[in-house]
C-alpha cells in the first residue's frame, strides 16, 4: 500500500509538471507561430492602425513574459481567460463541446470493445485459419480507410438511401435519449471502425503471446476447457497492451476526431480547437490543449492502476 | 422477416424517441457560409457578423434591389440648400427589442461608434461640425463642408455598415466588443441558446414596425414570416449538401459551385443564382520593389488575363464573367474607362514594358491562400501568367489567416512581407470610389499594399464631397481610369453565389446580404 501511495503521490506531481511545461510550450508557440487575432477581428476591411488598437486592447502588445505571468496568474486562480471572439470563458466553452466529445469517444470505445476483443480472441484461437485472415484482411482494411470515405459511405446508406439515420447533427442527451443515440450512431460507428481494426489486432497478438506460455500448457494439462482457458488465463494476463490501448484511444477520441466530428457535424472539442486555431483565438486554444494534457495524463494514470487487475505479477 | 427489416424497425423506434421531443413551430434552419464568432457588427469586421447585424438591427436607410439608398428608419430627410445640414425623422413606432422607443439621441451614438470603425465614416466624421438632437425622433447633421456622399454612406451594405443601436450600447468603445445586443431589428438574438460554433436563433420581433412599400433588396417592408431562424454551422460541405437533399436543413447559403452539379437534379431542391456578383481581386504591395515602380505594375496589369482566372475559379459562364469594372460590372458608377489592352493576356506587350522599366529579376512573392475553394486555384494561375510575361515570382502558399497576418506587415517579403495577394470583394463593397476600400491611397494609412497616390486621393475626396449625380459619375470614370494607370489593385473577374433552398423554402429574396424576411416555409 505504501508503494502504491508514493506511486500516486509521484503521479500527480509529474502531472503538474507536464501541464506547467505544456502550457509555457503552448503559449510560446502560438505567440511566435504567425497569426494575428487582431487582424482576423479586425476583417479585410481594416487599415493598419485599426488593427493596432485592436490589438492594445487585447494587449497583445504588451511584452511576452508580461503576457505570461498574467495568464499564469489567473490561470492558477482558475481563471483561464474570455474567447476573443465570443465574450465567453473558455472554461464555459469546453464544457459546451465536452457532452459530443464524451458520447463519440465512449460510443466508439463500447462498439470496440465489444467487437474487437471478441474478434481478437477468435482470430487467435483460429489463428491460421480462415476466420483469423478474415478478421485481419479487415483490420488491415480499417485501418487503411480513411475516416471521412468512412463517414460518407456511412452516411450515404444509411441517411441517405435508407433514411434511418440523420446525416449530421448532434443531438443533446437532454433533448431526449432516442434522438441522442440516432445521432451518434453513425459517428461512432465511423471511428470504431479503425479502432475496432485497431485492437482486433493487438488482442490477436497478445493472445496468441500468452497462449504460448507455460502456464496456459499446464492449464490444458490440468484438463481446464479451451473457453475457461481463455477467459480466465489469457484473456487476463493479454489484457495488459489491450487496455493501454483502449486508454490512449480514449484520450485520442475525446479531443483528436476533428475529420469525424466535421463530417457529422458534431460540435466536439475537435472542432472547436480547429475553429479556435484558424480564428487564432489563443486563450481557448490554450486551455483546450492544457485540458485535453490533463485528460491524456489522468487516463495515463488510470492505465496504469488497472495493470494491477489484470495481472498479478504487476500487483506484486 | 429478413435481418435488414429488423434493422429498420430497431432504427424507426430511435427515430421514434428521437422526435419525441417538442418541434418548433416555423422553423428555418440555415447554414451560413461562416460560423459567428462576433455579436457586434461594429467591432468584428467579418462578413457573416454583418450578415448578423441585418437580422437584430436596422438601418437609418438601406439599399434597394437595384442598390439604390432608400429610407428605413428614417420617414423623411432633407439637406439645406447650401448642403451643409442633413435633418432626419425617424419613422412612427420604432421600438427597441427590450420595448423602449428608438431615440435620435441612439442614432447619433450610433453613427459616432460606426465612424470611429468604418473608412467611410471617418471621412464623414472628419466633415461633421455638430450632431443636433432637435427631439426625440428628429436630429440633424452639421457638415463644416459639402459631403455628398451622406445617403450612401449611411445605406452602405459592405463592411462596416452603420447599424443603429441604443445609446447605452453605443457609446462603448469602438475598439471593444458590446455586451448587450439589443435592437430594433425584424429579428431578435435568443442569446440563451447561442452556441458559439454550433448555432445561433433567432427569433421573429412581434413589435417590429415593417415599411409600407414591399421588401426590395434590404429596403422596404421587413416581414418576419417564420417564427424562429436557427444558423447551423456546418463545417463540411459535402455534408450540407446531403443534409439539404435530406430535410434536415431548409438553406445553405453559398452552395460551392463543385457541388451545384449534385444539387442541380434534385427536384426538391432549388437553387437561387444571386442577383449580384462579387469582385476577385489581386493586389500589388506598393512599398517594396519590384511594385513600388509604377511601370512594373502597368506590365503586370498587361500580363494578367481576367479569363485564365476565372477559368481556373469554375468557368461555368452562368457564374462566372470577366469585368473589368472598379466598381463592379451593371452598378450605378460601372466604367471601363481606361481598360484596352489591360487584363487580357498580352505578355508580349508585358514583356516589353518590364525591358523599358529596366525590371532586374526580383521575384514577387506571391501570396497562395489555401483553405478557400474558390481562391485556391488563383495564385497557381497568376503565377504562370507573370512568368510568361518574363516577372520571376516566388508563390508562398499559406492557410487564410497566415496570409492574412502577413498581409498586414509592411516589411519587405524576405522579411516576413509581402508582393501581392489575391482575395475577393462583394459588390457592395466596391460600388464607388469612396466605399471600393482598396481604391484607398493615403500610404501608410491606407489598406495593405498601401497605395500611395495623390491624385488618387484627391479624386476620391472629390467624388466623396460631390452629390450631383451626373458629376459624381464623371468622377467614378476618371478613378478607373486614373486605376488602370496606376494599378492600386487589379480585377481579375466576377463570380456569383448560388443558395441552396430546400423543400418548402419560399419567398427568398436576392439581396446583397442574405436576408430571411419574407421567407415562408411549408
Amino acid at each position: 500500500m505504501p508503494h502504491m501511495i508514493s506511486f500516486m503521490v509521484r503521479r500527480v506531481l509529474s502531472t503538474v509538471l507536464v501541464l506547467a511545461i505544456v502550457s509555457v510550450f503552448v503559449f510560446l508557440l502560438l505567440r511566435l507561430s504567425l497569426g494575428d487575432p487582431a487582424a482576423a477581428i479586425a476583417g479585410d476591411n481594416a487599415t493598419s492602425e485599426q488593427i493596432e488598437q485592436i490589438r492594445s486592447k487585447l494587449g497583445l502588445d504588451r511584452p511576452l513574459v508580461t503576457q505570461f505571468l498574467i495568464w499564469s496568474k489567473l490561470g492558477l486562480q482558475g481563471d483561464l481567460g474570455e474567447s476573443f471572439y465570443f465574450r465567453k470563458g473558455v472554461v464555459d466553452l469546453i464544457s459546451q463541446h465536452i457532452e459530443p466529445s464524451m458520447a463519440l469517444a465512449l460510443g466508439a470505445i463500447a462498439l470496440t470493445v465489444l467487437i474487437a476483443i471478441p474478434l481478437g480472441v477468435i482470430a487467435a484461437y483460429r489463428n491460421g485459419s480462415w476466420v483469423d485472415r478474415v478478421v485481419m484482411g479487415f483490420s488491415v482494411m480499417g485501418v487503411s480507410v480513411p475516416t471521412f470515405v468512412i463517414g460518407y459511405v456511412l452516411i450515404y446508406v444509411f441517411a441517405i438511401k435508407l433514411n434511418w439515420l440523420p446525416v449530421q447533427g448532434y443531438h443533446w442527451i437532454a433533448n431526449g435519449f432516442g434522438g441522442f443515440l440516432t445521432s451518434i450512431l453513425l459517428p461512432c460507428l465511423t471511428l470504431a471502425v479503425v479502432q475496432i481494426a485497431l485492437v482486433a489486432r493487438i488482442t490477436r497478438a497478445s493472445v496468441i503471446d500468452v497462449l504460448k506460455e507455460d502456464y496456459i500448457r499446464t492449464a490444458r494439462a490440468k484438463g481446464l476447457t479451451d473457453r475457461a482457458i481463455l477467459m480466465r488465463h489469457a484473456l487476463r494476463v493479454a489484457a495488459v497492451p489491450i487496455v493501454t490501448v483502449i486508454g490512449i484511444s480514449i484520450a485520442l477520441l475525446i479531443g483528436g476526431v476533428v475529420v469525424t466530428e466535421t463530417v457529422f457535424n458534431v460540435p466536439g472539442l475537435g472542432r472547436l480547437t480547429v475553429d479556435a486555431v484558424l480564428a487564432r483565438d489563443f486563450p481557448v486554444i490554450q486551455a483546450i490543449i492544457l485540458f485535453l494534457s490533463f485528460v491524456y495524463v489522468i487516463i495515463n494514470l488510470m492505465i496504469d492502476l488497472t495493470y494491477g487487475l489484470f495481472d498479478p505479477r504487476v500487483r506484486s | 422477416m429478413g435481418v435488414h427489416k429488423y434493422l429498420a424497425m430497431g432504427f424507426s423506434a430511435l427515430l421514434a424517441l428521437g422526435h419525441c421531443q417538442p418541434a418548433h413551430a416555423e422553423t428555418l434552419r440555415a447554414v451560413m457560409s461562416f460560423g459567428l464568432k462576433s455579436l457586434d457588427p461594429i467591432w468584428h469586421g467579418s462578413t457573416v457578423t454583418r450578415n448578423y447585424g441585418y437580422m437584430v438591427y436596422d438601418t437609418l436607410f438601406a439599399l434597394d434591389a437595384d442598390l439604390k439608398p432608400k429610407p428605413q428608419m428614417v420617414d423623411r430627410w432633407s439637406e439645406s440648400d447650401d448642403k451643409l445640414v442633413y435633418t432626419f425623422t425617424l419613422r412612427d413606432g420604432l421600438k427597441w427589442h427590450d420595448g423602449a422607443p428608438v431615440t435620435s439621441e441612439d442614432c447619433i451614438a450610433s453613427i459616432k461608434r460606426w465612424g470611429a470603425r468604418d473608412a467611410i465614416g471617418q471621412v464623414m466624421l472628419a466633415s461633421i461640425a455638430q450632431y443636433k438632437s432637435l427631439d426625440e425622433k428628429t436630429f440633424q447633421l452639421v457638415f463644416k463642408e459639402p459631403f455628398g456622399s451622406v445617403i450612401s454612406a449611411l445605406s452602405k451594405a459592405g463592411i462596416v455598415v452603420p447599424f443603429i443601436m441604443p445609446k447605452r450600447i453605443a457609446e462603448t468603445d469602438p475598439f471593444k466588443q458590446i455586451t448587450e445586443f439589443v435592437g430594433s431589428g425584424p429579428f431578435m438574438l435568443k442569446k440563451d441558446e447561442w452556441q458559439p460554433g454550433i448555432k445561433t436563433v433567432f427569433i421573429r420581433n412581434p413589435d417590429y414596425k415593417p415599411r409600407n412599400e414591399a421588401a426590395s433588396g434590404l429596403a422596404g417592408g421587413k416581414v418576419a414570416k417564420v417564427d424562429r431562424v436557427e444558423w447551423t454551422e456546418m463545417p463540411d460541405s459535402q455534408t450540407q449538401v446531403s443534409a439539404l437533399i435530406n430535410g434536415e436543413i431548409d438553406i445553405i447559403e453559398q452552395v460551392p459551385h463543385d457541388l451545384l452539379t449534385l444539387l442541380a437534379s434534385n427536384k426538391e431542391v432549388t437553387l437561387e443564382r444571386m442577383k449580384y456578383s462579387s469582385q476577385f481581386v489581386l493586389r500589388p504591395n506598393w512599398l517594396h520593389p519590384p511594385l513600388n515602380n509604377v511601370q512594373i505594375r502597368q506590365a503586370m496589369i498587361v500580363a494578367l488575363d481576367q479569363k485564365g482566372f476565372i477559368d481556373a475559379a469554375g468557368g461555368n459562364p452562368e457564374y462566372f464573367k470577366t469585368c473589368k469594372a472598379y466598381f463592379s460590372c451593371n452598378t450605378e458608377f460601372s466604367s471601363t474607362a481606361g481598360s484596352d489592352g489591360k487584363i487580357e493576356g498580352d505578355w508580349k506587350k508585358a514583356r516589353q514594358l518590364l525591358k523599358e522599366a529596366n525590371y532586374d529579376g526580383t521575384p514577387i512573392t506571391l501570396m497562395h491562400t489555401t483553405g478557400r475553394a474558390l481562391f485556391e486555384n488563383l495564385a497557381p494561375v497568376a503565377k504562370a501568367q507573370l512568368e510568361r510575361a518574363g516577372f520571376k515570382v516566388t508563390m508562398i502558399t499559406a492557410e487564410y489567416m497566415t496570409v492574412m497576418t502577413r498581409a498586414i506587415r509592411k516589411e519587405p517579403p524576405e522579411k516576413g512581407g509581402w508582393g501581392v495577394l489575391i482575395h475577393g470583394w462583394d459588390q457592395v463593397n466596391i460600388l464607388d470610389p469612396l466605399s471600393n476600400p482598396s481604391l484607398q491611397a493615403n500610404c501608410e494609412k491606407a489598406r495593405p499594399g498601401w497605395p500611395c497616390d495623390k491624385k488618387l486621393e484627391e479624386l476620391r475626396n472629390q467624388f466623396a464631397r460631390e452629390s450631383d449625380p451626373v458629376k459624381r459619375k464623371k468622377i467614378a470614370d476618371e478613378v478607373q481610369a486614373y486605376a488602370m494607370q496606376v494599378v492600386p489593385y487589379v480585377p481579375l473577374g466576377e463570380w456569383y453565389g448560388v443558395t441552396g433552398l430546400g423543400k418548402g423554402v419560399s419567398g427568398w429574396l436576392s439581396a446583397p446580404v442574405p436576408i430571411f424576411w419574407g421567407v415562408t416555409k411549408n
